[in-house]
């Protein structure tokens, strides 16, 4: 069943610069259980891309199978959505996004349907830097079948019916750097304030921008024991540093410690603030990001925050050499060699 | 020596190559040249699923009346390849001509009293003439061409054309290709009576005929019907498509000006990423298709399930080829029709449409790119690998310059804001076919959530069950719908109504019309039907209807055609009769009449043969 969330809104709510205010960013109201940390995600999209101002309808939202993956129903009601099968998601969005290259793209997934069966289409969206967003709602744990372990769930962690993983977990985060994705970052969906500036850049960069969003499962893996609990990773998490989004034009007046901030341009004109905490960490270099993530994970820590990004990346058109025009746009007069041309082609076969 | 078979225009001469050995154009080569003098001519590639050292054979069948299926047989093997000797003398006709490289003697055990014996010293003259190991390789084959030029009696100056044609320019290649055939016709000449009693003469028959293989023209067909994004995965025997229609993509689709491609292609990384990129592009208003053979059908049967459910274009043109599971991979089969027709779980049924010939191969992906479009499904396009990979005789192709691209029932910006509430699955005009929206093109208006969830007229996911059944009811109402929309069959009438007929599709059509007119004169007149697509529209169920026996001819060991015939028409399986080639070789006239005169033969028998 879907909820239809009430319509009535106050008449002076806060606007944006397109005229939208924050409720027309909403979505469906969530099926998902109270307290799910998927939904604090759908939240942090709808906030990043009312801050954004970027119109919905120019977003396209896609996802595989899962809770995770029902989720793009839960934010932008007037964005197309496109619930796929489990897995290929990034198929769907490579296609999608090769159809027409003006939309943003915001693929939303699971740590199952990412991690285990979608495996391949990740690694293989990744090679090919498909200019989108990829979240990665982890929880650790296969929610809508209750409750078994995922391929991302720690080796040693105990989920709610006291059952211990026996495997080493795949890290999706260090494995998006490895494979040379252009941008990586980690986050934990109780942590507002680092996710949403971190959604906002990810949405502006050019290639493929990747957020493993920690997201506790609040009915089956929120237990003593587990390692994707609210409270452990509360007091496991280790940030890189605290990132705030500035938009293009905006004149940067905030005053910070000489050495400790970075600004970083984005493509559009528009910045990443960059206050690093993490010592020796360079996120301009993969090597260096890569060593933070495995040093944070030595000490028992999760490394959240901006990981890894590059200033200038080609992403599948680029390298694809496509028009800058949506093909599906594209007319016959465009698209159709004609007649004339079949008569020599013809002529050339005989 | 025995007495040699004696026709014109009317034999088969079979290549004995290793692979690798750049054998195939020089065969082209005697295959063109066959063409070009107006001779009906079709070759079959026979080779292995491998690259390099192991037995290739190249079949050409030369019919002055135009029979272009295979027929069993050698009248003349040319046989460069030791490895597969035995087996190649073996399969001369008797009365027939063995041509070998008599550089080495040939050993007893390959002399047959039967056939006729013709020894070029290939090797030797390649090695007194060329120094260059590449060339003497090379030059060996264009001997042999020149061997056959004399034997058969085939025009120099013609070869000479299609020198010039080949090395434009590289000029300089001309001259020494030349003179490699002349010292095949030269020494064939010289030690052999020419022409043989197997011989060609010009007929110009031809008329405005191409030659060119399937795949090509699918590739083709694909840039003309407007296919802007192509994802695929490398699968014999249908790379060459994916492979086509990029090379004539780079001729007609880049723009001068910017060099930018009007197009998007991408090797996937397995064939479910191939289709999933194919939904992704059409679901977004893109033209897109894949290209592929059973096993990667296989792979993409969860994705045609969605997209027939969630009613989203998508063209998948399959090169089907011997199964089951790897099968084959070189040998030909018709062995994906149930597979395709029902893709994926649960109730789905999918269009299909079936080409013969090179031309239909062009048309029918165009129009398999519209009609997904209009349709809101998957189409495919359901060739085989002797389709798609041998050279085909082919009426030329075609382009009407008025032609419009057919993209379906689309809403624009305009319409949405005018209109009401946005139905996606709502059926407006009656014909189960829904209006839909691409992604982004109204702020407030049209958008809706795609799903393989069971969902309500307006794109809400539900699990009513009254709502659930509307929807299912409707892609019925829907496939009813395509039955007007897609290619229409051809029939043959041959005056028989009430009798027996005859029913074929795809590649079997050369065999079958071919084995009409024989059971002709042998007095059994048939009427035939070739299928081009599913679901059946109403002349075929007309024509099986107007008719006592139906012979059901296809290349695969469960007469899979006949099972949907007898599933979606409710057709009595005892009406249909199997008549089926499935050892991986085109099927061929001989077959078919063994099997249609075996069951009227027996029916005779049995008395029940009016």
């Amino acid at each position: 069943m879907t909820y239809v969330r009430p319509k009535f809104r106050h008449p002076e709510l806060k606007k944006n610069k397109l005229g939208y205010t924050l409720s027309y960013y909403e979505g469906a109201l969530s099926t998902l259980c109270a307290g799910c940390g998927h939904d604090s995600i759908s939240a942090g999209i709808v906030q990043a891309c009312y801050d954004l101002d970027i119109e919905p309808h120019k977003v396209a939202k896609l996802s595989g199978i899962g809770c995770s993956s029902k989720t793009p129903a839960y934010f932008l009601s007037n964005s197309h959505g496109f619930n796929s099968v489990h897995g290929r998601m990034p198929s769907v969005a490579t296609g999608a996004n090769l159809a027409n290259r003006e939309l943003k793209y915001i693929g939303i997934s699971g740590d199952g349907d990412t991690a285990s069966i979608g495996m391949g289409q990740f690694v293989h969206v990744i090679r090919r830097n498909l200019n989108m967003l990829y979240i990665v709602m982890n929880n650790g744990c296969y929610g809508l079948t209750k409750g078994q372990d995922s391929a991302t769930a720690d080796e040693g962690s105990k989920n709610k019916t006291g059952h211990v993983n026996l495997f080493q977990s795949i890290d999706l985060a260090s494995l998006a750097i490895e494979l040379g994705a252009t941008f990586v970052a980690q986050s934990f969906s109780g942590d507002k304030k680092q996710l949403v500036p971190l959604i906002k850049a990810a949405m502006k960069h050019q290639g493929f921008a990747f957020i493993n969003v920690i997201s506790p499962c609040v009915t089956f893996n929120n237990n003593v024991g587990s390692t994707k609990s609210y409270d452990y990773v509360r007091e496991h998490v280790e940030a890189t540093g605290t990132v705030d989004f500035v938009p293009a034009m905006k004149e940067i007046t905030a005053d910070y410690a000489e050495g400790n901030t970075e600004h970083v341009v984005l493509h559009d004109g528009s910045m990443i603030e960059l206050h690093k905490l993490a010592q020796g960490w360079d996120p301009h270099n993969r090597i260096s990001a890569m060593n933070a993530v495995h040093h944070a994970k030595s000490k028992g820590e999760i490394l959240t925050g901006l990981l890894y990004m590059e200033h200038e990346s080609k992403d599948l058109h680029d390298m694809l050499g496509t028009t800058g025009k949506a093909l599906n746009t594209l007319g016959k007069d465009v698209l159709c060699p004609g007649s004339a041309k079949l008569k020599e082609l013809n002529a050339s076969l005989r | 020596m025995p007495a040699g078979n004696s026709t014109v225009n009317d034999f088969v001469v079979r290549f004995a190559n290793v692979n690798g050995t750049g054998s195939a154009s020089a065969n082209f080569l005697f295959t063109k040249s066959i063409f070009r003098m107006g001779i009906p001519v079709t070759p079959k590639n026979i080779f292995p699923s491998n690259i390099q050292g192991l037995p290739t054979w190249y079949e050409v069948r030369v019919s002055e009346k135009g029979y272009l299926g295979r027929r069993e047989g050698i009248d003349l093997m040319v046989c460069v390849n030791p490895q597969s000797m035995m087996q190649d003398v073996n399969n001369v006709k008797e009365g027939g001509y063995f041509l070998y490289d008599s550089t080495k003697k040939l050993h007893d055990e390959f002399i047959r009293s039967d056939i006729n014996y013709i020894g070029i010293p290939l090797m030797e003259m390649c090695n007194r003439e060329f120094t260059d190991p590449r060339q003497r390789q090379l030059f060996k084959n264009i001997i042999y061409v020149g061997a056959l030029c004399a034997l058969l009696d085939i025009e120099v100056a013609v070869f000479e054309d299609l020198f010039k044609e080949q090395f434009k320019g590289k000029e300089k290649l001309v001259a020494p290709n030349m003179k490699a055939l002349q010292m095949g016709i030269d020494y064939t000449k010289e030690h052999f009576k020419c022409p043989l009693p197997i011989r060609v003469e010009r007929r110009n028959l031809l008329k405005d005929a191409i030659m060119t293989d399937g795949n090509s023209a699918c590739g083709l067909g694909a840039v003309y019907g407007g296919a802007t994004v192509v994802a695929w995965y490398p699968i014999t025997p249908s790379t060459s498509v994916a492979e086509a229609f990029n090379d004539y993509a780079e001729e007609y689709r880049v723009d001068p000006q910017t060099g930018k491609k009007n197009f998007a292609i991408v090797q996937a990384e397995d064939e479910l990423a191939a289709m999933g990129m194919v939904i992704g592009a059409g679901w977004n208003g893109a033209r897109a298709f894949t290209a592929t053979s059973g096993p990667g059908v296989s792979l993409m049967n969860e994705f045609l399930g969605l997209a027939y459910f969630a009613e989203v274009p998508a063209v998948l043109i399959d090169v089907q080829r011997a199964g089951p599971s790897t099968g084959m991979p070189t040998r030909v089969q018709q062995s994906d029709i149930m597979e395709a027709a029902y893709a994926s779980h649960g109730d789905t049924k999918h269009i299909l449409v079936i080409p013969s010939t090179p031309k239909e191969c062009f048309d029918m992906t165009a129009e398999a790119l519209d009609l997904a479009e209009q349709l809101q499904t998957p189409v495919m396009v359901m060739t085989d690998l002797d389709l798609g990979m041998n050279d085909h005789v082919s009426p030329p192709f075609e382009w009407d310059d008025n032609r419009i691209y057919h993209r379906g029932k689309v809403l624009t910006a305009d319409y949405l804001e005018n209109m009401p509430r946005f139905g996606r699955y709502l059926d407006v005009d009656g014909d189960g076919i829904p209006y839909r929206t691409y992604p982004g093109t109204h702020p407030t208006k049209g958008a809706f959530f795609t799903r393989g969830t069971s969902r309500d007229e307006y794109a809400v996911y539900t699990e009513d069950a009254a709502a659930y059944k509307r929807n299912m009811d409707r892609l019925v109402l829907k496939w009813e719908t395509a039955k007007k929309m897609v290619p229409a069959p051809e029939v043959y009438q041959h005056k028989n109504h009430q009798g027996n007929g005859m029913l074929f599709y795809g590649t079997s059509k050369y065999a079958a019309e071919e084995a009409m007119e024989l059971l002709k004169e042998d007095g059994i007149h048939l009427d035939a039907i070739r299928i081009k697509s599913f679901p059946f529209n109403h002349t075929v169920e007309q024509f099986i209807a107007t008719h006592d026996k139906i012979f059901v001819v296809e290349q695969n060991r469960d007469a899979q055609m006949r099972s949907l015939l007898m599933i979606e028409l409710g057709i009595s399986p005892e009406k249909l009769v199997p008549v089926l080639n499935y050892d991986g070789m085109p099927i061929t006239a001989d077959a078919i009449m063994k099997g249609i005169k075996n069951n009227l033969v027996n029916k005779v028998k049995e008395g029940q043969l009016s």
